[in-house]
This record gives structure tokens, C-alpha cells and sequence, in this order.
């Protein structure tokens, strides 16, 4: 219990991140169910803001198993997704809701 | 139209199983049906409510609003695990005792389903109001509309039956063994889901310390497939668990199991049940 105790408020100790780190901001754009970009860099080792601006009436999943993000965007609005700090590489993303078409990547570099 | 099964199948298993395990480990409890009813309704109704709000969660908190309120869900649900598990160790024995006298069903009126039917609720509206605004979302976008409803449907009766198959295979769980094992899935449900939080708070950017991923076994088992939700949502499997996620992991098992300890009423001597 006592482990528990301490282990709990050492990490409220170190919870609070100032948002001032994050300084990458990037936009992506659903419409018609796609994204656009479809490819975004970003660099690496850092984190990064990404806003996703949905322009259809219907809400989307923004959703990455790589990147660890999953964020539903209502229709008409917007949301905010933070990802990283990605290592180098190809990071796939999709809508959950079209994944037909609703595909992209991030790249870290 | 299987696309959209499969998408609202993903989603209600999750929640499915949690609703099998609750039905488990509250056998031969008298008016446990009405109370995870309850937490059903009152999830859907929640559900629908949360989808109507999408836009304004979305929006609070710097956009970090659904990622907070993700991470408050699944917290409330694991602190309302830990009361069960501490209740069940302390009168666990007490049920057990009772129901092979009695046959099966027990007049407990103490026990606390209300915590149950919370965390059935919780279960429910968190992934329930994903499934809403992706019926939403076919409403709106007006193609193919009753195909994907009725793949929607067939979703969600397969996520149903896949409830009913988790109950009856734990049902088959000898009754002497059924609170250990079910007291034994709810900590690694509680666990999982306490690893989720820490995931959603990342997100939301609150909590990013320790943030470096400690594995990847995505190779093995995707999260995305059926299966991987499967373990997602029973023993809080994730392909890439970050430092803290692992740490938050561990420390709610440690928690539950030192909780179960403390709860436990202390060891005197019993005769056995046939003296009394």
C-alpha cells in the first residue's frame, strides 16, 4: 500500500508538463472522407500537435495504432490529436469510420 | 455492410465482456439481472448523450476535452473494480458458504452491485458512444444507408451472443473457483483499464512523463484485429505499452491485491459447517 502511495505521488509530482513544449503544430484536413494531406513530416523526437480540421458532415475516427492515437472528430468541427515523440519512420493513420478511403501517414524524420 | 458489422462488433465486444465477467462474478446473487440492466440502460442512455455533446467534449480543455474524459471513465470504473474486489474478499467466503447451503440463489442485499452496474454503465456509454456517431454518421452521409444498418445490427447481435458465451464459459467454472477466478479478471480488467487512462492522459499531454514506448509486439497481435481488442479489453493488451503505462499496470494489481489483503477478515478458527 505504501509503495502505492508513494508511487502515486511521485507521479503527480511529475504530471504536469508545461504545453509550452509543444511547439510543432501541423493541420490535416478531412473532406469527403479523405485526408489532405495524406503525407505530413513531422520531425522526430519531439511531440507533436496535430489539428484535424473535419469539413463532412459526419464525424470521423482519427485513429493510429502506430502513432497510439484514437480521437473521434465530430462532423462540421474540429479536434486536437498529440503524437510523439516518434523515432524516425513511417507512421500509418486512418478514419475509422471510411477506411476506405480515409487513409494517410505521418512521417517522423 | 460487413465493414460496418465489423466496426460496431469491435466496439461492443469490448464492453460485451466486461458484462459477461459482472454476470460471473455476481452468480447466484439475488436482483443482480435488474442492476446490469440498469447499468446497460443508463450506458446507452449515456451513450447518446455523449455523442450529442461530441462537439462540445472535443472542445473543452484545449481540445483535450473526449482524451480527459476518456481518462476520468476509465478511472472511475477501476476504482469501483477496487471496492468490488475488496468487498468480495471480505465476504466472499460468507456467499460461497451460503450458496452451496442454499442451492444457487443468495439474499445478500449488502453486496455492492451498485458498484457493478456503474462499472457496466461506464463500460457501455464509453464504447457505446462510439457506435452512435458512427450510425450517426451513415444517417448523415445517406449512402447505402440500410445496408450499413443492417450490418450495424449484425454487430451488435454478435457482440450480444459473444456476451452470452463469455458468461456460460465462466459459468463453467467450478462454483467453488468462481470468486477467485472472477476477482482475478477484474484485476487485470482494472489494471488494463487504469494503463488505458494513462494512455488517454498522454494524449491529452497531462501526463508525458516516462513516455518511451517499451515494446512493440504488433508483429504478434494487432490491436486492430478482433483478437487484439479481445485481450485490449480483458487483460489491457497494447502493442506498444510506454514506460508509465507498464508502471500504472503493475501498481494497480499491487493496489488491488494489497486491498484484497487489508480487506480480508482476519483468520479465526472455523467450524467446519457441518458442526453448527
Amino acid at each position: 500500500m505504501r509503495t502505492f502511495l508513494v508511487l502515486v505521488s511521485t507521479v503527480a509530482a511529475i504530471v504536469l508538463a508545461p504545453a509550452s513544449l509543444r511547439a510543432q503544430d501541423v493541420t490535416i484536413t478531412i473532406k469527403n472522407h479523405r485526408f489532405t494531406p495524406a503525407e505530413v513530416k513531422v520531425p522526430a523526437n519531439k511531440r507533436v500537435q496535430i489539428t484535424v480540421v473535419n469539413d463532412d458532415p459526419t464525424p470521423e475516427e482519427f485513429e493510429s495504432h502506430e502513432m497510439k492515437v484514437e480521437k473521434v472528430i465530430p462532423g462540421k468541427s474540429k479536434g486536437v490529436v498529440r503524437i510523439g515523440p516518434l523515432a524516425p519512420g513511417r507512421y500509418p493513420f486512418f478514419g475509422e469510420f471510411n477506411q476506405a478511403t480515409a487513409k494517410g501517414v505521418v512521417i517522423a524524420e | 455492410m460487413l465493414g460496418a458489422a465489423i466496426i460496431v462488433f469491435r466496439e461492443v465486444i469490448e464492453a460485451g465482456l466486461i458484462v459477461g465477467i459482472v454476470m460471473a462474478a455476481t452468480r447466484g446473487v439475488a436482483g443482480r439481472g435488474r442492476w446490469v440492466s440498469i447499468g446497460i440502460i443508463g450506458g446507452v442512455l449515456g451513450a447518446a448523450v455523449v455523442a450529442m455533446f461530441a462537439n462540445v467534449i472535443s472542445d473543452a480543455f484545449q481540445g483535450a476535452g473526449q482524451e480527459l474524459f476518456n481518462a476520468s471513465v476509465l478511472s472511475a470504473a477501476v476504482i469501483m473494480l477496487m471496492w468490488h474486489n475488496a468487498w468480495m474478499a471480505r465476504h466472499g467466503r460468507e456467499i460461497a458458504d451460503e450458496m452451496r447451503r442454499v442451492g444457487t440463489a443468495v439474499s445478500e442485499g449488502a453486496r455492492p452491485l451498485t458498484a457493478l452496474a456503474v462499472v457496466v454503465g461506464l463500460a457501455v456509454l464509453r464504447e457505446g458512444s462510439e457506435v452512435v456517431l458512427f450510425l450517426y454518421g451513415i444517417m448523415v452521409s445517406g449512402t447505402s444507408v440500410s445496408s450499413m444498418l443492417a450490418g450495424s445490427a449484425l454487430g451488435i447481435v454478435a457482440g450480444a451472443a459473444f456476451t452470452a458465451l463469455t458468461y456460460f464459459g465462466l459459468l463453467a467454472i467450478p462454483n467453488r473457483h468462481i470468486f477467485s477466478v472472477t476477482s482475478w479478471l477484474i484485476a487485470l480488467l482494472a489494471a488494463g483499464m487504469a494503463a488505458q487512462a494513462v494512455h488517454f492522459l498522454n494524449n491529452a499531454g497531462w501526463l508525458v512523463a516516462f513516455d518511451r514506448t517499451v515494446w512493440d509486439t504488433s508483429w504478434l497481435l494487432s490491436e486492430g484485429s478482433v483478437l487484439g481488442r479481445f485481450f485490449h479489453a480483458l487483460i489491457g493488451y497494447t502493442e506498444r505499452p510506454t514506460e508509465m503505462q507498464l508502471m500504472v499496470y503493475a501498481a494497480t494489481l499491487l493496489a488491488m491485491f494489497a486491498l484484497t489483503r487489508l480487506a480480508r477478515p482476519s483468520p479465526r478458527p472455523r467450524l467446519p459447517a457441518a458442526a453448527e
